[in-house]
């Protein structure tokens, strides 16, 4: 086909300088109409006078590794309190020669979490890994065996305390939300009432009446013989607490399985268990997996809440930091110091859900 | 023929009838969950014996011997426990009310500045979402609590940002308009003004309904409520005095005293909830398609209109749910002002339980507290989306 255009005509213009470009976009996406210009002036003059003190106080007045007594001569941050005390915040009162084992348990987490970030990874095999991790774990920390020194719970704190608490308790708790979403969706009316109460009811309280109980109540429950240390019964409060939302979660996933399915599972001859087993969870469970790493997050975060019956997690050493004369007038720096640790570990696993949930829609489509 | 069927069914292994199989299971899950309650209940009785704590409810009349920090309501460490729990509670409302509200404005504000087509106003909303919904609740409210004792001074070096304003390490304290028997009138002509606007509202409604003529409800609505008040403080004569906070001694006398502990907890909790109210906001706004505002801008409604009858009561039907699991989140996020010291139920209830031993009684009460709050929030909530739902053809 013969061009209708004749070849001279093709000199192409270049659109206006302020329509392209770096300008073009200053223009389009901050001075579009006059309330945006006046926001983006407003924004920009208020930027003006925040930022540059705050740069100020963070980098140029700051000291980065001096005494305590030298912080309080000068006008900015004393970022010296992190290194200063960081075996503290890190692993907390953990004996100091044996600190090598917190640590390669946290890398060992950091490992199987990597290994578990890939969707290829994600068959039976993945699960075993995920067991005898936490398990090799636990027996790292603990000591005892193979010629380590056991070191008692009442010592675990810090950080490895607090990926314990959030990790281990999102292990155990899966089950048993499992167990009580089955048991919600159940057409047993004894059961099924068992299951609604128990979950309405602890998502109805907060995690601190549930931590509250496991610290003063748990004795009171069980024979004197029996007695668990403090962590664990905090850890017991904390597995009860997040099964009762993975239960809520994996019940949108059950919910979401098209009844055929169900149908179709049972016309094959499968019993209930069966169905469940091979049919509906594979599939339902797949599904709630970015909503699941929501519930981690959470349960991260909630962790925290054991500062309040005084067990010593990532929070609570930072603070203990503060009670030391020397570091008295550190709360900002520290503070911000493990609000970083908490962001980080927060915002991968919150970007990672994101994705994958974008991932996972495109793939059903 | 069919009652032979029946005979040979009949005959069929009781345990592989779906309904006894059933019936079994759940006796064996109830039996199984009572021996546990029972086991744990002869426990307790035990424990409790040899501790030597008392049981019941008793308690509540004894006289508590404790100061309370703030109250809504008179009391002293003469009073009853019962009466130091319900100081505990009204704080607890107290925080819980003024949190929601402060927290839906700023989260509405948040969450549509995040839509904005200014790029700097969507980036900052987006990183204040991000920051804040990423740190733990506690962690916030500590580092707000160590603010307020270590940067801000105190009352003798008083910041004063705005005339009758301090802020001090003992909290900000700011003036208010000195008592008057108006005040009193005021809010009744203001529940009265409500009470109109209800009715005109409906009036309104049935009107455009019959004859299709439409009533300015929004401004006149606005005239009422602000203007009867109004009307009445002219009335007894405009009384201007206020009651400005003065230095004397080492603290400020006079105004209204936010006091660190209540003000940390305001903000910690306003900040985190609204972070995730914002994220509601948006995602209840882009899920409205664009059609919809063209279509009914094409029957020629205008953009008040659009919102208000077109656009709100579709990304209300998805906003509200979340949202008021985020208030009740609020509600149960504010026990973590036992942590810095704010004397709401949580920390009065420990209080009393380190002072009885009664442990069970106390924690049984917190629970029974949150869940009463959290059971009638749904009970509202079921009643709202039945009445909003999608009548489907």
């Amino acid at each position: 086909m013969k061009s209708t255009v004749p070849a001279e005509s093709g000199e192409v213009l270049k659109p206006p300088l302020t329509e392209s470009g770096i300008l073009g976009w200053i223009k389009h996406n901050l001075f579009n109409g006059y309330f945006n210009s006046i926001l983006t002036i407003l924004i920009l003059l208020v930027a003006w006078q925040l930022i540059p003190p705050f740069i100020r106080w963070t980098f140029i007045d700051s000291v980065w590794n001096t005494t305590g007594e030298a912080c309080r001569e000068i006008k900015g941050a004393c970022w010296s309190i992190v290194p200063a005390n960081l075996r503290l915040v890190i692993f907390g009162f953990y004996p100091a020669d044996q600190q090598w084992r917190p640590l390669l348990a946290m890398i060992m987490l950091v490992g199987l979490l990597l290994y578990s970030k890939n969707r290829k990874h994600w068959k039976k095999r993945l699960l075993y890994f995920w067991l005898l991790g936490l398990f090799s774990m636990g027996m790292l920390m603990g000591g005892g065996y193979f010629g380590l020194v056991p070191v008692e719970s009442a010592k675990w704190s810090g950080l490895p305390l607090t990926l314990m608490l959030s990790f281990f308790g999102m292990v155990a708790a899966y089950p048993l939300g499992v167990v009580l979403a089955l048991g919600r969706r159940s057409k047993l009316m004894g059961i099924r009432s068992l299951c609604v109460v128990y979950i309405e009811m602890i998502r109805g309280v907060p995690l601190i009446s549930l931590l509250f109980m496991s610290s003063i109540m748990f004795p009171l429950f069980l024979p004197k013989e029996l007695n668990f240390d403090k962590i664990l019964r905090a850890q017991a409060a904390i597995i009860l607490f997040t099964a009762a939302y993975i239960a809520e979660v994996v019940r949108g996933g059950l919910q979401a399985i098209d009844k055929g399915q169900y149908e179709a599972a049972e016309s094959i001859g499968l019993n209930y268990f069966q169905s469940m087993r091979l049919i509906i969870l594979p599939q339902a469970l797949k599904i709630v997996i970015p909503p699941s790493v929501g519930i981690l997050i959470s349960a991260f975060k909630d962790t925290s809440l054991v500062v309040i019956i005084a067990l010593y997690d990532l929070l609570n050493t930072s603070k203990s930091v503060l009670a030391n004369p020397e570091w008295m007038g550190g709360s900002t720096e520290i503070y911000i110091f493990v609000a970083l640790i908490y962001f980080v570990f927060c915002y991968l696993m919150s970007s990672y859900s994101r994705r994958l949930e974008v991932e996972l829609e495109y793939k059903t489509d | 023929m069919s009652s032979q069927d029946a005979k040979q069914a009949n005959k069929v292994f009781f345990w592989y009838d779906p309904v006894k199989r059933g019936i079994i299971y759940q006796v064996l899950t109830l039996l199984t969950v009572g021996l546990v309650g029972y086991y744990l209940f002869t426990n307790v009785q035990a424990n409790l014996e040899r501790q030597s704590i008392a049981t019941g409810f008793g308690f509540l009349e004894k006289e508590s011997s404790f100061e309370i920090g703030e109250s809504l309501i008179e009391y002293s460490s003469a009073d009853t426990y019962a009466r130091a729990l319900l100081v505990g509670v009204l704080n607890t409302l107290k925080v819980s009310f003024v949190g929601i509200v402060l927290t839906v404005i700023l989260g509405v504000f948040i969450g549509i500045a995040r839509l904005s087509s200014n790029w700097l106003v969507s980036k900052i909303a987006s990183a204040y979402i991000e920051l804040f919904q990423n740190i733990p609740i506690l962690l916030q409210l500590f580092f707000f609590y160590a603010l307020f004792y270590e940067v801000f001074p105190s009352p003798r070096q008083a910041l004063n940002p705005l005339g009758g304003v301090f802020v001090t390490n003992r909290g900000i304290v700011f003036g208010v308009p000195a008592a008057h028997e108006a005040h009193g009138y005021m809010q009744a002509a203001f529940v009265v003004g409500c009470v109109i606007v209800f009715f005109l509202n409906r009036w309104a409604r049935n009107r455009q309904a019959r004859t299709g003529q439409t009533f300015p409800v929004l401004y006149s609505a606005a005239g009422i409520i602000v203007g009867l008040p109004l009307l009445v403080w002219v009335l007894f004569g405009a009384p201007t005095a206020m009651n400005v906070p003065k230095l004397a001694g080492f603290n400020f006398e006079g105004g209204v005293n936010l006091s660190p502990e209540f003000g940390a907890l305001l903000f910690g909790l306003v900040l985190y909830t609204a972070a995730f109210v914002a994220e509601i906001v948006r995602a209840g706004i882009q899920s409205i398609e664009k059609g919809q505002t063209e279509a009914a801008m094409s029957i020629g409604l205008r953009p008040a209109q659009v919102m208000k009858l077109v656009i709100l009561p579709q990304a209300l039907r998805v906003i509200v749910p979340p949202l008021t699991s985020q208030m009740l989140n609020l509600t149960k996020n504010s026990s973590l002002a036992v942590a810095i010291g704010f004397p709401d139920f949580v920390a009065v209830a420990g209080t009393s339980i380190n002072q009885t031993g009664q442990a069970i009684e106390g924690v049984a009460m917190i629970m029974m507290v949150y869940l009463t709050f959290s059971l009638s929030t749904s009970a509202f909530m079921n009643w709202y989306n039945k009445r909003i739902a999608l009548i489907e053809r």
